[in-house]
């Protein structure tokens, strides 16, 4: 935001808060003016841009359409039968003493009558919701902590609840670099799909995982061809680890549910066409 | 079931839904006494009216926002609150009767003076000036919230008072405004 942009969003900025103490702080809708603001906002609108100005702009115009509703209210009341000199009421209501007041107000007070009873019907069907109810007890229940001994665990059941991998990171990609190796084989190259699919889904998103840091940290890359929408997965022999350090562009490949089914059933199809 | 006996059996039910308490506030709106008695239930307000007033009660209509200018409407009766009040005024001695020490129905008297006087919104801290000129510093924040409690004044978020319900149901403020300047 430039110096001026700001200084104008400032000025829109106490329009809003002179508005606002209007309607908050009780202030004399009419000592606002009007025409002065509006000629400020509008002074203001050219040079506001972004949508956050836009946004304080309109705020400002809605404060001062407020301010006008109130100025209206004024005049409303100030023709009503119950207007009176405000200044001459709250110097009355000073100086009167507290006994003049109660002599005023008994005589326009004329309270409400209200009753409150009990019927059999009612208490009735109070009985049986107690009957029914459970004792605060049984429902408050606290059944507090529960006490644990301490032992043992081995590292084989805290891999087995994958609170531990068995293996570090880096392991685990070596060991898909080499696998990936293994299957390509003689050819120099495998469709991504035949890589990573597997026979469950989430044994699929784990090898796609592994992949993106195989192709990321130099261990192979991609191979697109656009037109056929194949993707292959070409490994290299040794890591190229000044791949790292170049710029790299991220190719957003998708891996759902729906696609591993596809997979799979293109993977039966061809089998049975074998045999 | 002959005339008589219809309008006694719906001034009976309606004596009961405007005298017993059935919601958090007394009274009872328009809609509900439609749907009990039937849409002409403004007829049979007026016949339980002239039973009342043998006793000094009566029937008051507080509108839903601004009081409608001229004859109102059914839509108007529908959206608007019913109560039974008392009449005429009260002696002062009966007050205390009604649960109120004469301090705090001097201040009660007090802040809707002011707030009238404010054109109906004034700051509480303002108003609780006002009172702390007569009153007992400790009582005025205790009476305030009594006040807004019982229903006589409400307070919006930017800590205006305002005139509620219950005062629009049980003072005639133009009469006290009239009171007040002739003291």
């Amino acid at each position: 935001m430039s110096k001026k942009e700001k200084l104008s969003v400032d000025h829109i900025q106490r329009v809003i808060e002179l508005c606002k103490s209007v309607d908050e702080q009780g202030v004399d809708p009419f000592s606002l003016d009007i025409d002065e603001i509006i000629t400020t906002l509008q002074q203001y609108f050219p040079e506001l841009e972004s949508p956050e100005e836009m946004a304080i702009d309109a705020e400002a115009v809605q404060c001062l359409a407020s301010v006008i509703q109130n100025q209206g209210n004024w005049v409303k009341y100030r023709s009503t039968s119950l207007y009176t000199d405000p200044f001459l009421l709250e110097d009355k209501i000073n100086r009167l003493k507290k006994e003049d007041f109660i002599e005023v107000f008994t005589k326009v007070w004329t309270p409400v009558i209200e009753m409150e009873q009990l019927s059999i019907s009612y208490l009735a069907e109070a009985m049986k919701y107690w009957d029914s109810l459970v004792p605060i007890a049984e429902r408050w229940q606290n059944d507090g902590p529960i006490e644990v001994q301490t032992g043992t665990i081995t590292r084989e059941e805290l891999v087995r609840q994958k609170i531990l991998v068995e293996k570090t990171f880096i392991e685990e990609l070596v060991a898909s670099w080499v696998q990936l190796k293994q299957k390509v084989g003689e050819n120099r190259k495998i469709l991504y799909w035949d890589f990573i699919g597997c026979d469950t889904f989430n044994e699929t998103l784990d090898r796609a995982y592994m992949t993106s840091f195989l192709v990321t940290y130099g261990y192979a890359t991609l191979e697109l061809h656009p037109l056929d929408e194949e993707v292959f997965i070409i490994p290299f022999t040794e890591p190229r680890l000044e791949m790292s350090d170049r710029h790299l562009v991220s190719v957003p490949i998708s891996i759902s549910f729906d696609e591993w089914i596809r997979w799979k059933e293109e993977k039966l199809n061809d089998k049975k066409s074998l045999l | 079931m002959t005339k008589k006996a219809y309008y006694d059996h719906k001034i009976k039910r309606a004596t009961q839904m405007l005298f017993y308490r059935h919601h958090m506030k007394p009274g009872v709106k328009g809609w509900e006494l439609k749907n009990s008695l039937g849409s002409d239930y403004p007829k049979i307000l007026k016949v339980l009216e002239s039973y009342l007033e043998k006793l000094d009660l009566q029937i008051k209509t507080v509108f839903e926002g601004e009081n409608p200018s001229g004859e109102p409407t059914l839509e108007d009766l529908n959206k608007a609150r019913f109560y039974v009040t008392v009449r005429g005024g009260l002696p002062e001695k009966d007050a205390k009767m009604m649960g109120w020490r004469i301090d705090d129905l001097a201040g009660l008297a007090a802040a809707i003076s002011y707030i009238v006087s404010k054109k109906g919104k004034a700051n509480r801290e303002e108003v609780e000036d006002l009172l702390r000129s007569k009153l007992p510093g400790w009582r005025v924040e205790i009476n305030i919230s009594r006040y807004i409690r019982s229903g006589y004044l409400g307070e919006d978020e930017h800590n205006q008072l305002y005139l509620d319900w219950r005062t629009r149901a049980e003072v005639d403020q133009k009469a006290m405004v009239k009171l007040l300047l002739l003291k």
